[in-house]
């Protein structure tokens, strides 16, 4: 069966306006939206379209969390994954350990693709697709904004610093998908409802032999520095004059 | 000394990425640190010349194999794997050359990776942002385990030359994996000032319309200024801009003198990419727009009136 397994994490909504606790222990997550991580949609939405055009047969999509993830993985389902699979662990999942997770999936699932997303938008870390790639010794294609299937290869379009990079790299591999990838499709109603009854398998850390190791203590939380609210001018001339007494030009 | 720091250098084949010079700096502020460069490349010796010289570096060494042509992180990772073992800190910059190899690099050595550091305070304690800057997290690490990290390119100013570290020749022992292939890039080549250390940047968003206007709009106001181009997503969505442009939480992150943001709205994902600019002035039709939140001069109005208004007084 060829598979695609899908990456996706529970995050605060990218509307959410942060706020630091003002003791310094975290940021207020209590009552505010979580989402889908939007890269991990465009992740599923490529393997979807795979699917859509048959290079490939199921598709699922994994998250490893607390139970609330099911929200999000139901979601998934209703996008039109397969099925799904939530590796329940509660506190701080590192990318190390969510990568050896995967891993741990990818070993079960004989998957030839793994689609995530680039980063996470709450610690935007950016790091789980390559520490997979390196644990799973396998090709990593990060920043993905084309991907185009042959046979037992991949051709992807990444976006780097410099413009456009196309690589070519062996399946399996790991792809990590950048926002111009695709654009990804609405639920429909009908399909939650149905989407209740695909399969969604609940597993542990601890059975799939993965140690939950929390290497990075983070001890404070800051709010960043406030810019100074600045002056209004009324036409191009009192721009002008404002650079120039600013020295800038 | 205490703290050995090993630099993954950036280049393109010819000429080092401002990049490491910035990862010398965070590698200085590190107490007690003996900083070593090191170079992967088909033929090193012009880029390790140039590592050699940055002041506070200590040691370069030259990793050369033909398949070094193009910095792919899956051929890259081993060959930094297989020298770090004497190293307390591997540090690369938190471009996308950087974000790409440092991961699978922390993960062959088994060990977490700090992202975007933006100050070190100590040998095992960094800042960095997370939630596209909306909080800034102090990390721990433990003493005695190995420190992998990016550098968040908006909080450190290149190191300067001038110095003359002696350059070492390190053979490849690593397997170098042939299973990930180079095939092109395309770099839109441009007189303008890169965007990542631009001193002036003038950025534009949605409202440009079309790449036509964008281009009419921006080019001839950004190159009155010498100044880079930059743009929001929506714009490079749009396809107004090519991709690279993209400033930003998920683009770049940048820290100009002066940033101009043209028809831009100032969602929380863009200003994350502007923050760290000395003085940012905004163009908007909305009064009530964002950006004027965080802009240090204001105008509202239209900017198809007022761009060209502008270049006629910048002469
Ligand atoms: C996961 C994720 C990551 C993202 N990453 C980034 C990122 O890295 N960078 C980024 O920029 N965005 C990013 N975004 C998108 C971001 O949320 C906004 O959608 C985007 O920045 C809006 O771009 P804009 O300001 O050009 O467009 P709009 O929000 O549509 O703003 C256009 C502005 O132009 C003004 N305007 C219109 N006509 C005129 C005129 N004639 N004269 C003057 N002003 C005019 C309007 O008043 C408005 O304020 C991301 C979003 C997500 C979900
Ligand atoms: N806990 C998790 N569960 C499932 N996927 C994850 C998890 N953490 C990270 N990922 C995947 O890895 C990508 C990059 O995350 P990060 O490395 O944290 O920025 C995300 O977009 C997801 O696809």
């Amino acid at each position: 069966m060829k598979r695609i397994l899908i990456g996706i994490k529970r995050v605060v909504d990218y509307n959410v306006r942060i706020r630091v606790k003002p003791d310094g222990s975290g940021v207020v997550t209590d009552g505010v939206k979580m989402s889908i991580n939007p890269f991990d949609e465009i992740a599923l939405e490529e393997a979807l379209r795979i699917k859509e055009r048959a290079a490939a047969e199921e598709v699922i999509v994994a998250s490893i969390g607390p139970a609330d993830c099911q929200q999000q993985l139901r979601t998934c389902l209703a996008m039109g994954a397969d099925r799904a699979l939530h590796v329940q662990a509660e506190g701080v999942v590192e990318p190390l350990v969510a990568a050896r997770a995967l891993l741990k999936l990818v070993e079960r699932e004989q998957p030839f693709l793994v689609i995530l997303g680039k980063q996470a938008i709450d610690d935007d870390n950016s790091q789980t697709g390559q520490m997979l790639a390196a644990l799973w010794q396998r090709p990593q294609a990060t920043f993905a904004s084309k991907l185009e299937l042959d046979g037992e290869k991949a051709r992807v379009t990444r976006e780097v610093d410099a413009g456009l990079e196309t690589i070519e790299v062996d399946l399996p591999a790991v792809i990590t998908t950048d926002l111009r990838l695709n654009e990804p499709r609405y639920v429909k109603l009908p399909d939650i409802m149905k989407a209740k009854k695909k399969p969604l398998e609940t597993l542990t850390l601890a059975a799939l032999g993965v140690e939950q190791r929390q290497r990075l203590k983070h001890t404070r939380f800051d709010p960043p520095p406030q810019r100074q609210k600045g002056v209004k001018v009324k036409d191009a001339a009192e721009l002008v004059a404002a650079l120039k007494s600013k020295g800038l030009l | 000394m205490s703290n050995r720091i090993l630099i993954v250098a950036e280049h393109d084949g010819a000429h080092l990425n401002a990049s490491t010079a910035k990862c010398v700096t965070c590698a200085a502020s590190i107490p007690q640190s003996e900083i070593t460069v090191a170079v992967c490349a088909a033929d090193a010796a012009a880029v390790a010349a140039q590592a050699a010289a940055l002041q506070g570096v200590a040691h370069v060494i030259s990793l050369e194999h033909p398949a070094n042509a193009h910095l792919l992180a899956a051929v890259l990772a081993p060959q930094i794997a297989a020298i770090a073992g004497p190293f307390t800190h591997v540090l690369g910059p938190s471009t996308t050359f950087g974000k790409d190899l440092m991961p699978r690099v922390a993960a062959l050595l088994d060990t977490a990776q700090i992202s975007d550091i933006m100050a070190a305070e100590s040998a095992t304690r960094f800042r960095r942002p997370i939630y596209a800057g909306n909080a800034i997290v102090t990390v721990d690490v433990d003493s005695g385990s190995k420190v992998v990290g990016t550098v968040r390119m908006a909080s450190f100013q290149p190191a300067a030359s001038g110095g003359s570290a002696p350059i070492e020749k390190s053979a490849v022992s690593a397997e170098i994996p042939s299973h990930t292939r180079f095939v092109s890039v395309s770099a839109a080549r441009s007189y303008r000032p890169d965007l990542q250390t631009a001193t002036r940047v003038v950025s534009g968003g949605r409202a440009l319309g079309s790449a036509e206007s964008f281009q009419k709009t921006l080019y001839g106001l950004a190159d009155k200024l010498g100044a880079a181009v930059g743009a929001s997503r929506a714009a490079v969505d749009a396809g107004y801009a090519p991709n690279e442009l993209q400033v930003g939480q998920t683009g770049k992150i940048i820290a100009p003198e002066l940033y101009v943001a043209i028809g831009i709205s100032g969602a929380i994902q863009h200003l994350t990419g502007i923050k760290d600019a000395r003085t940012i002035v905004a163009i908007n039709k909305d009064g009530e727009a964002p950006i004027f939140e965080v802009a240090d001069i204001g105008l509202v109005g239209d900017l198809f009136q007022i761009i060209p208004e502008l270049e006629r007084l910048l002469g």
